[in-house]
């Protein structure tokens, strides 16, 4: 058995190295050859990759052990990381000029031509090496995770599947952000739709009446339609007014093209739909509803697809897509707008919750807005910082907040097994990871068949049981709310900079956002791991195994350096003018600024060693000092954010010591605490306003309309009786009138002949006698009278 | 000499009184009884005026009437003897199966 497994992984990774060989080969001969060696031509493997993965683990996963199967997951996505890494490299060898890599024609239609080619250029290698890295890290964590998930939730064998679906993730999310053109785009933006979908349903039999976390995909893929319809439309309209779909083309066009009113007004409705698209993946007010509920997915899921890389693609499509905003005022101000209203809508909603996954969820939606707002102000670097800070320390804190669930869960068997507290033996098989928002915790213990293993009132105490995971909670949760050096510090401080430059309202709202994300995140670290334990399972909880915590600490590491990808200038201290030159001053900026403003990035002909001498970007100095440290807008910005931890630490510092007890934010603020734990009832708003009359308009037109209109009235009514009619008309009239009448006429006529000459039959011989004799009398006469 | 019209005058008495016999009367044989006078008319007929004219075929054609005449008896009285016997009747009115 141990012999057949090495054969298969050896063979597996034979199949994997005769395409990488066959890529690699001309590659390296080139290289000898001197010059211009890259490895552009391997971009097609960062998607095939995974796709092989998927494969594998497809065909072979249930032959496998679970350990196998989160191996070659896991190596399907390092090797993707290392792809990504690769085209890093041939980038900075090529001088970091944009490049595009055509694999095949995918569709000419006449004048419309889409091509399957792969953009190699600093915005999608950024996102590559998020997407991977991070994703990579996910991946070997969810082998610990999903280890003991599948065994909570009672079905061991969907191990494999889960890692068929996020290696199918990664290919999708690849292939959204490698495509060059707006369709290669849209296809990774539904595979990596669909993904989320299959996977917030992962559990799709569990959750509240057993339909909880259907529903919850379901919602998901739907509000997503809202923002597809509105992708496809701004496609339609793109290739309409540019006759292409490929970047090039039409940001080529972009620059030459005079517009009238109307081609504005055009720029202005295709830039809109795509913020709807953009509203619709990452998150964005009105269409965020479906993220919070797509935390039924396992924690892993909300890591990866929900927190770090998914639902950024609306962010990196709005900073693809940077020609087109620029052209419209109206659009920059909505994406703005929305931007600002989405960071401090969900900041405060995030305030009121209790499922620690809920809060990490309000927080992302929160964290998205401050990115789209960046991205609004024509702050694309700063949206792509923060993108990518973003990754780091919310993919850390939802694997975290999965830690801690797992070690409740650990706790919950724990108790289970030595028959503490007289648990429910059904425990099992009666609950996932339900929410169990608004039931008011009972009794606290194991009685409850019905425990809630994220429910924070649950939890307290924990920082002594769970070190590891408590000092990495600890460092995502300073880095997210932006206290310095740690990596969220950096990337929102540049947000604000740009927002406090441009527009002082939308400075203030994300200032007063950050705020609350300060507070939220005290709230929920001091719930979590201080105070006492609320409930025995917290006492049992127990520190999750290496392969899980190792993901952490690397991702703890990248949350507090993060920063360092793109540090401002500080003070009056610029880099060409100093002697002390830090690695990584502008890093990003500069290396963004290849994609984002070709013509002046890197001072165009200094295009070697980019990231030690250049200066910023001249764009960048245009544009009023960005980049450059502020010192009021980062004071300001860390004595929110101090104050409102401070304020958090006092309000929770010793609150709740039991389940029960409500939180104290509600003695404090009442009702306002109950609209912002009730998510500011916008859930049943959309009930109200869009649900319900559609549910309404649905049941109309199925009741009224299709059934008692159509299949009642026209279909049994008039249809029924215009063919009976009819039926009648041919039947009696036609076939019995006339067709029957003809043949039973005929029939008739020949009877009645029949029987009139058969009465001369009559069988008396004298009247045939008769009848001879007259018809000789008759003869003779006509001969005598003739 | 008896004149010819006289002959043929009886004969169509004796034809009139056989056509009459054959039309009105219901017992089969007198029936056949007035057949064979019609044809006995017609043989004096034919004789009547083969002796008119002094030509022999009007007795030869004399001689074959009375053979079929012969025969047609032997027939007929097979015929009604057997009917005879089946229906207890020789009433040609009741021998009328063959009607329409």
């Amino acid at each position: 058995m141990k012999l057949r497994r090495a054969l298969f992984i050896l063979l597996t990774l034979g199949l994997l190295a005769i395409p990488a060989a066959a890529y690699a080969a001309p590659l390296l001969q080139e290289r000898h050859g001197g010059g211009g060696a890259n490895f552009f031509n391997l971009i097609p493997l960062i998607i095939v990759f995974p796709l092989l993965g998927l494969l594998i683990n497809i065909v072979a996963g249930k032959r496998m052990s679970e350990n196998w199967v989160g191996i070659i997951a896991s190596s399907a996505a390092g090797l993707a990381f290392l792809i990504a890494v690769l085209q890093a490299l041939s980038l900075q060898a090529n001088g970091f000029t944009a490049v595009t890599v055509p694999l095949a024609d995918w569709i000419v239609i006449g004048d419309l031509h889409i091509p399957w080619a792969f953009q190699v250029d600093t915005l999608s290698v950024a996102m590559m090496l998020v997407v991977t890295g991070v994703g990579t890290l996910i991946h070997i964590y969810a082998i610990g995770y999903m280890h003991s998930d599948v065994r909570h939730n009672g079905d061991p064998a969907r191990f494999p599947r889960f890692f068929v679906y996020l290696n199918l993730f990664l290919a999708a999310m690849l292939i959204l952000v490698t495509g060059n053109n707006y369709l290669m785009l849209f296809v990774g933006w539904e595979g990596v739709g669909l993904c989320s979908f299959l996977l917030i349903g992962f559990w799709f039999e569990k959750g509240a009446n057993n339909v909880g976390n259907a529903r919850a995909a379901r919602k998901a893929f739907i509000a997503n339609r809202v923002g597809d319809w509105a992708m496809l439309l701004a496609m339609f309209l793109i290739f309409w007014l540019f006759g292409s779909l490929t970047f090039d083309n039409v940001f080529g066009k972009v620059a030459s093209i005079r517009l009238d009113e109307y081609g504005q007004a055009v720029i202005t409705a295709i830039t809109l739909l795509l913020l709807v698209g953009a509203a619709g993946k990452s998150a964005q007010v009105p269409l965020y509803v479906w993220l919070p509920d797509a935390m039924a997915g396992p924690t892993p899921v909300s890591a990866l697809i929900h927190a770090a890389t998914m639902v950024t693609a609306g962010i990196y499509m709005i900073t693809r897509s940077n020609a087109l905003f620029a052209l419209s005022e109206v659009s920059m101000n909505t994406v703005a707008w929305v931007g600002a209203i989405t960071a401090l809508f969900a900041a405060t909603i995030a305030v009121g919750q209790t499922d620690i996954k809920k809060v990490l969820a309000y927080s992302t939606i929160s964290q998205l807005g401050f990115m789209v707002a960046a991205v609004g102000l024509g702050g694309y670097v700063a949206g792509m910082f923060h993108l990518i800070t973003h990754a780091f320390f919310k993919a850390l804190l939802f694997l975290s907040s999965g830690s801690v669930i797992h070690a409740m869960e650990h706790g919950m068997h724990e108790l289970h097994a030595h028959g503490g507290g007289g648990h429910d033996a059904h425990d099992d098989d009666t609950h996932g990871h339900e929410e169990h928002d608004h039931q008011p915790s009972r009794e606290a213990v194991s009685h409850q068949p019905h425990f809630d293993p994220q429910d924070m009132r649950n939890m307290g105490g924990l920082w002594s049981k769970l070190p590891t995971t408590g000092w990495v909670y600890l460092i995502g949760a300073l880095a997210l709310a932006g206290i310095f050096p740690f990596a969220g510090f950096w990337s929102k401080d540049e947000i604000l900079l740009d927002a406090f430059n441009h527009n002082q309202t939308i400075y203030w709202i994300l200032t007063i956002a950050a705020g609350f994300t300060a507070f939220y995140m005290t709230r929920q670290i001091w719930m979590v791991f201080f105070g006492k334990p609320r409930t025995p399972e917290a006492k049992h909880a127990g520190e999750s195994p290496l392969v899980m915590t190792a993901p952490l600490v690397a991702l703890a590491v990248l949350s507090v350096w993060g920063g360092a990808l793109n540090l401002p200038t500080i003070g009056d201290w610029h880099p060409t003018t100093s002697l002390i030159t830090p690695y990584g001053s502008h890093a990003l900026t500069q290396w963004l600024d290849y994609t984002l403003h070709p013509e002046t990035a890197g001072g165009a002909e200094a295009s070697h060693g980019a990231e030690t001498t250049t200066p910023e970007g001249e764009a960048a100095e245009a544009e009023g000092g960005e980049g450059v440290l502020n010192p009021r807008v980062a004071w300001t910005s860390t004595i929110v954010a101090l104050a409102a931890i401070v304020l958090g630490f006092f309000v929770y510092r010793a609150k709740p010591t039991t389940v029960e007890e409500p939180d104290p934010l509600q003695r404090i603020i009442g009702p306002v605490f109950n609209w912002l734990r009730d998510k500011w009832y916008i859930d049943e708003l959309y009930q109200a306003l869009i649900l319900g009359p559609y549910d309404a308009l649905a049941r109309f037109t199925a009741e009224v309309i299709d059934w008692r209109f159509w299949h009642d009235w026209f279909h049994d009514k008039v249809l029924a009786s215009l063919f009976n009619t009819f039926a009648r008309l041919t039947a009696d009239g036609v076939d019995l009138g006339f067709i029957d009448a003809i043949a039973n006429g005929l029939a008739d006529l020949s009877k009645g002949l029949a029987a009139r000459f058969s009465r001369l039959q009559a069988g008396y011989v004298r009247g045939y006698a008769m009848a001879v004799f007259l018809g000789v009398v008759l003869v003779l006469g006509y001969f005598l009278v003739a | 000499m008896v004149p010819t019209t006289y002959y043929v005058a009886l004969s169509a008495i004796l034809f009139t009184m056989g056509v009459a016999g054959v039309l009105l009367r219901r017992n089969a044989l007198i029936i056949f009884m007035s057949v064979e006078l019609m044809l006995n008319s017609a043989n004096l007929v034919f004789v009547a005026y083969a002796r008119e004219f002094m030509q022999v075929g009007g007795q030869i054609f004399v001689f074959f009437v009375m053979v079929v005449a012969a025969a047609e008896v032997a027939v007929g009285l097979a015929l009604i003897v057997t009917i005879f016997r089946t229906r207890k009747s020789i009433s040609v009115d009741d021998i009328n199966q063959l009607k329409g």
